[in-house]
């Protein structure tokens, strides 16, 4: 009953969205007008009906109703509730309809609250919204039903992939569509103010909070899945630049341009096209992000749910939406002024050298992403890896960097470097003694050396804004800032730190043996096997030690093996000192009687994922800023509106 | 310097946004309507190993120069690299094949020694040689577009097969048969 129910409402506002379609387009017409009333509510009740149907979903999975085919192949009665819950959207259907919920709600929640936009530019907008979002609703009713029956009923479950069966990673792909559709409101925007050619600092504001709100989440999502990969693969690194992981940094640094170059246009009324092509593309990227993970074309570590049919539905709504928002923006982008000038060295300066640089690794990702794909269209399977990205990203992330010390610093229009210059040199001067120090130290290759001693430059740098500042009356938006330029120094440290100084040893060691890594002991005290919910698992006791009279510590990796579906997964333990991470592996039993450990050392590596946390931070802190004038406006528009309608009952105007 | 944004854009420039769009939907229709067999017979096939002479990748051991190629036995040369997932993959199956005694000369692309040492004693060390190319020119040279590839060279030096892509175990039947045919 609940799963038809589910379905049910998944038809209805499907069919909610189509009215609103074409209410949306009607009302942008003369005659239509009358139609332009029903279109606000329509998109908030569609929302609805989408977030009722994703209830009914978690529910059946909740319950563990087993007659829905979707939860008979992804789910299993033993397992821990939160898991039975998470397994909603772990899969391919499951994942959609959070997609189209997620979408339906953002949609009801714009038609609430935005009142900002001339009403034709609005219409556009949402009429846009259900457009996109009629699309996602076809390929769930028609290709990926998920509340489809199953006869006869089976008596149990074939469970989760147990790689998911973790906390973190069930609630990094929701993370993730957050960020991916709050991306498709920025492009519903962008598709509105190109049909009524209203590309302005009110259209910048409206978007604003939308792309800094998906931004968060693509960053914390992407922070979160780093950490997952780290922990949980047990391949010690961190990023592999593999095709799951572009698709979600794509449209990451699309979004951080975005951000960017909606803050020009918001307050210098400068570079309208470029932030439509760039809204656009956003939304593109987290689009073609998902078809090249759905579709499985391309091999991955992190195919999961891979489909080509279902890749052929995808690529034919990317075709539809991001093929005509290029054409429409092709027809009106020559009658879209580019809007005020600047001069070369300005705040505006830099935040167009950002843009052009954040989009050009974009580039980078985006061909290193797709050239196994070309080159097998020309008859070679290749594999590009971190000697192709590294270098190549960086050669644009480091004048970037260098920018983003100075450009804050900027004023708007017009400025000269020499205004400048004096609050620079405490941070060339870390810079250089940084460097120093590397040096001596020695055997750094080029990149973590780089890296390391911008970092150091960067996290003096990113807090100069805030200096003849007073603290208290700093508007939200400048910590916010000041917090993300400072998270990315300290990631940045933290990357160099862990391709620079990491140890790493592979032993075979008997019960009672000790090995040194680093400035680490680690003793292999027993191999124990012990249970859990789901699995069963031979466990290494290992005692560990930092430096020769640290305090002994005991670290429990597992090799754990699964029984529904079987399938055997390593659990690495990891030790967290202030100065960096203790990780290790234990691997299978050698014929006379040796377990193989794998240990690394490495010097400050949780920075990465703190440096991740703190830009997000920082985006959460200018969003509050964002949102807070934005209410405080409404609510001042309201009074006056009060006041004006007050005197007018009171006879004082006539 | 002038003012940053000079003109309107021009026309074409407009356009190309959507151009560079529709070639990735033409490159992906490819990908995703491809037969399923994906083998593709390399140009090099058939034609005598280039010649070429590589330092050795780890200290200690030998490097790999082409005229030991030609020694009267059938040979496999395995490109690869520490850097590349496939290649952990393959390793298993080089293994086996290793242990079936077959002669196995790697060549590591663009590799440092520790990462190298660091992968071989993760996924264990099938090769006799390994050579280090550090510029990728000898890859180039064999005509070999990525890592992990795989080659079969007879006892006079001549490649008879490549293989391009990771050696899955279904592979390892047909390497063998090349290995035998190159043997004869």
């Amino acid at each position: 009953m609940i799963a038809e129910l589910g379905l049910a409402a998944l038809w209805l506002a499907a069919a909610l969205a189509a009215l609103q379609l074409v209410s949306g387009s009607l009302g942008l017409t003369r005659r239509g007008t009358a139609m332009s009333g029903v279109v606000r509510p329509l998109a908030v009740v569609q929302g609805l009906l989408a977030l009722l149907a994703f209830g009914c979903l978690i529910y059946v999975f909740a319950v563990t109703d087993l007659s829905v085919k979707l939860v008979a192949a992804n789910s299993h009665s033993m397992k821990p509730l939160v898991f039975k819950i998470a397994g909603a959207w772990g899969n391919h259907e499951g994942s959609m309809l959070l997609w189209v919920t997620v979408m339906g709600m953002a949609g009801a929640v714009v038609a609430l609250v935005e009142k900002r936009l001339p009403e034709p530019t609005m219409l556009a907008t949402l009429a846009g919204q259900a457009f996109v979002s009629l699309g996602f609703y076809a390929f769930l009713l028609l290709s990926s039903n998920p509340f489809e029956r199953l006869s006869p009923v089976p008596p149990e479950g074939n469970g989760l992939n147990p790689l998911l069966q973790d906390l973190g990673l069930a609630f990094h792909p929701p993370t993730l569509y957050l960020g991916y559709v709050g991306l498709s409101v920025a492009f519903s925007f962008a598709i509105g103010a190109l049909i009524t050619r209203e590309v302005g600092p009110a259209f910048a504001r409206a978007m604003r909070p939308w792309v800094l709100g998906a931004w968060i989440f693509l960053t914390i999502g992407i922070t979160a899945g780093s950490y997952w990969a780290y922990y949980e693969l047990g391949w010690g690194g961190w990023w592999f630049w593999d095709p799951v992981e572009n698709a979600s940094l794509m449209p990451w640094l699309a979004a951080t341009a975005l951000l960017h170059s909606a803050s020009v246009l918001a307050s210098r009324n400068a570079l309208r096209a470029w932030t439509i092509m760039l809204g656009v593309v956003a939304f593109s990227m987290s689009m073609i992000g998902t078809f090249l993970v759905r579709s499985g074309i391309l091999t991955s570590v992190h195919a999961f749910a891979v489909d080509p049919e279902r890749g052929t539905f995808i690529l034919g709504l990317l075709a539809i939406y991001i093929g005509g928002a290029l054409t429409l923006f092709a027809l009106r982008a020559a009658t879209v002024t580019e809007g005020k000038r600047f001069a070369l060295v300005s705040r505006e300066g830099a935040l167009v050298f950002n843009n052009v640089m954040l989009s050009a690794i974009l580039g980078i990702v985006l061909f290193g992403t797709l050239y196994p794909l070309l080159a097998e269209a020309m008859g070679a399977k290749v594999s590009v890896g971190p000697p192709y990205f590294n270098p190549m990203s960086a050669l644009f992330a480091v004048p970037m960097l260098v920018v983003l010390a100075v450009g804050p610093l900027l004023r708007w229009r017009r400025d000269k470097f020499a205004r400048v210059g004096k609050a620079l040199v405490i941070p060339a001067m870390l810079v250089a003694v940084a460097g120093i120090a590397v040096v001596m130290i020695g055997g750094v290759s080029l990149l973590p050396f780089l890296g390391l001693v911008l970092a150091v430059g960067l996290a003096w740098a990113s807090f100069l804004p805030l200096r003849d500042r007073n603290l208290r009356r700093t508007p939200l938006p400048v910590w916010g800032m000041v917090i993300a330029h400072f998270g990315i120094a300290v990631a940045l440290f933290g990357m160099s730190c862990e391709s620079a100084f990491t140890v790493e040893k592979l032993v075979a060691v008997r019960t009672g043996d000790i090995t040194e890594v680093g400035p680490w002991g680690v003793k292999l005290d027993a191999i124990e096997p012990v249970a859990g919910p789901n699995w069963t698992a031979l466990e290494a006791r290992l005692l560990v030690r930092y430096g020769p009279d640290g305090k002994v510590t005991r670290m429990l990796p597992q090799s754990r093996s699964f029984w529904a579906p079987p399938q055997q997964t390593s659990e690495s333990a990891l030790l967290t000192r202030w100065n960096g991470q203790l990780y290790a592996v234990l691997g299978g039993e050698g014929e006379d009687g040796r377990w193989q450990l794998r240990l690394w050392w490495k010097p400050f590596v949780p920075l990465i994922w703190i440096g991740g946390l703190l830009i997000a931070l920082g985006g959460v802190f200018a969003l509050i800023g964002r949102v807070k004038s934005d209410v405080r406006r409404l609510v001042a528009k309201g009074r006056i509106a009060d006041r004006h309608e007050g005197e007018a009952q009171l006879g004082m105007r006539p | 310097m002038s003012d940053l944004p000079a003109n309107k854009p021009r026309r074409w420039v407009i356009w190309l946004p959507l151009a560079l769009f529709l070639g990735f939907v033409v490159l992906v229709m490819i990908g995703l309507f491809r037969p399923a067999d994906r083998n593709v017979a390399s140009a090099l096939v058939g034609k005598p190993m280039p010649e070429f002479s590589l330092p050795p990748a780890l200290p200690g051991r030998p490097g790999l120069d082409s005229k030991l190629l030609a020694n009267g036995k059938p040979h496999l040369v395995n490109i690869f690299a520490s850097w590349c997932v496939p290649c952990r993959v393959e390793a298993p199956q080089l293994a086996a094949l290793a242990k079936a005694g077959v002669p196995i000369e790697g060549i590591s692309v663009r590799d440092t020694t520790e990462n190298l040492q660091a992968f071989l004693q993760q996924n264990g060390d099938p090769y006799q040689r390994i050579g280090a190319d550090d510029d990728g020119q000898v890859q180039l040279a064999l005509g070999s577009s990525g890592v992990p590839e795989t080659y079969v060279i007879d006892g006079k030096g001549t490649i008879v097969y490549q293989h391009i892509g990771e050696i899955r175990p279904e592979h390892l039947g047909l390497l063998l048969d090349k290995l035998k045919e190159a043997g004869r």
